[in-house]
């Protein structure tokens, strides 16, 4: 981009989005900002909605990213329930649902992703759900009450979160998933089978390597239909098998897109003046010499800040490792890295204990570490899975050595 | 309403209004309290939520958990009265609180 721009439109108000407008304005950026986002919230924050805000522990507003006057006091447009149709990248302006048209010199596309939808016979009966909006959360929550029998399909993070949670609210839960393990696509083997006992142990009847036939009921869903075991009766399923991110507003810009819409390193798209962040972006991963599309907080915080830096032309943030968390039961697991590429696994602590790590390396350096219970092997295993550090497996392994020796040692 | 001062790492100071079982990391977002990041909302999970607190509020605030403690070992410039600020639930007796934020979350 050239000269400094006049007007900034941001497509998507979630984590994303709201972090772009904000980082613009912290930087001085005094031009119009306009913030679009089709759901009917301000910017809120989407991972209490598996975890406290499903317990019932946290009220709406507390999920809000900024209080609403930040909005108004900086003068950023927050307009919300109201979709952005189409991008002339010709023109340079962006069609909105209410018809109205926002001129832009930059916009950034932050569209965020939706639920996969199971091709299965009866996926649209009434009781069968997603959880990724607030909306969704607030059908789900109603039902879930004692002896409410819940089947969630799909065992990754949002499926497993929503377990632990149904379970402690007192329904009857299964979890089926199609892969022959739990998280299968997120993390390593020693932490699938620490999750698969730790769900069993609750209560929950989780069962792996299961196909999904369809689901049963006339207009509500009654039951699962299973190819091999049978129906499991419920009252509700949900569904947490992935994600599809929101392209399609960029095929209108004619940019081309695959799995996300590509991106430079600045968050730029093959447009100069449009850029892409968040769920719905593919980028360059630096710690890792590959692009990838990423789904979480981290992602999102990091590509607003990203992006206000590259469309003000100042020096861009310092990047992160991929990060991640996921609460489930009195278990906090946090993530450092990708895991992806792995060739050896060291288990530092006993799983037994519920304080223990994974650590993920390839040829003999950190990618990525998965954390439960464990603080010190989180942050030091995200500063070495950042430098790429090449660290002995029996180190790692050794308790008696502390992290913050291996970190100091690592860097020396 | 138990009032909660921030200071920031030059000094200056602002004084907010806090609300009972909300926390001091809520309370300084929802009041667009620059030097707290808290990136990841609060769930402990992040440690850029990181602020000192004030000598005469050391004992009333009370100690970290095991787990906000050890996010807190690898915080930067980390000192004695060292605290997530996302852990700390604001209540009546901490009416006047002040605590001030580090230079830098990251």
């Amino acid at each position: 981009m050239g000269a400094s721009p006049k007007s900034i439109v941001i497509i998507g108000a979630g984590q994303a989005g709201g972090q772009a407008a904000a980082s613009l304005r912290q930087h001085g950026y005094e031009g119009a900002l306009t913030l679009v986002g089709d759901e009917p919230q301000p910017p809120y924050q989407r991972p209490p909605l598996s975890k406290a805000y499903l317990k019932g522990e946290l009220e709406a507003d507390r999920l809000w990213i900024k209080p609403l006057e930040f909005y108004d006091d900086n003068r950023i447009e927050l307009v919300t329930g109201v979709a952005a149709t189409s991008i002339d990248a010709h023109a340079k302006h962006v069609e909105l649902s209410s018809g109205a048209r926002v001129p832009f010199d930059a916009a950034i596309i932050a569209t965020g992703a939706r639920p996969r939808k199971l091709p299965a016979p009866g996926a649209q009966l009434d009781g069968v759900l997603d959880l990724r909006t607030l909306a969704d959360v607030d059908k789900l929550k109603p039902r879930l009450v004692p002896g409410s029998r819940l089947v969630v399909v799909g065992a990754g993070y949002i499926g497993l979160e929503a377990a632990a949670v149904a379970v402690k609210l007192g329904a009857q839960v299964t979890v089926l998933e199609a892969a022959p393990r739990v998280l299968g696509r997120v993390a390593g083997p020693a932490i699938s089978r620490f999750y698969e006992d730790v769900h069993r142990a609750a209560g929950v009847d989780l069962r792996v390597g299961v196909k999904l036939e369809g689901f049963e009921g006339d207009t509500k869903v009654t039951g699962v239909r299973l190819a091999e075991a049978g129906t499991i009766p419920c009252d509700l399923v949900l569904v947490g098998i992935g994600v599809h991110p929101n392209v399609e507003i960029a095929h209108t810009a004619g940019i081309m897109v695959g799995d996300g819409i590509h991106t430079d390193g600045e968050t730029r798209t093959a447009h100069p003046d449009i850029y892409a962040i968040g769920d719905v972006a593919r980028r360059p991963l630096v710690h890792y010499h590959r692009e990838g599309r990423l789904e979480s907080v981290h992602n999102a915080i990091e590509g607003g800040k990203m992006a206000a830096a590259a469309i003000l032309g100042l020096p861009a943030p310092t990047l992160e490792a991929p990060w991640f968390w996921s609460d489930q039961y009195d278990l906090k697991l946090q993530t450092a890295g990708l895991w992806t590429g792995a060739d050896e696994m060291v288990t530092r602590g006993d799983p037994g204990s519920r304080v223990f790590a994974v650590f993920y390396l390839k040829e003999g350096r950190v990618l990525a570490v998965d954390a439960v219970n464990s603080g010190p092997e989180f942050i030091v295993g995200k500063k070495l899975a950042a430098a790429s550090s090449r660290v002995e497996p029996a180190v790692l392994a050794d308790k008696s050595i502390s992290m913050k020796d291996i970190a100091a040692k690592a860097a020396s | 309403m138990p009032k909660i001062t921030y200071v920031d790492a030059s000094g200056k100071e602002r004084t907010v209004e806090g609300k009972n079982g909300m926390t001091v990391m809520e309370t300084a977002i929802k009041h667009n309290v620059p030097g707290i990041d808290a990136d990841c909302g609060g769930a402990c999970a992040c440690a850029t939520c990181h602020v000192y607190v004030d000598a005469a509020f050391t004992d009333k605030v009370g100690k970290p958990s095991a787990m906000e403690q050890s996010m807190l070992d690898f915080a930067e410039n980390v000192k004695e009265n060292s605290r997530l600020s996302c852990q700390i639930k604001i209540r009546d007796d901490l009416d006047g609180l002040k605590v001030t934020t580090p230079e830098s979350q990251h």
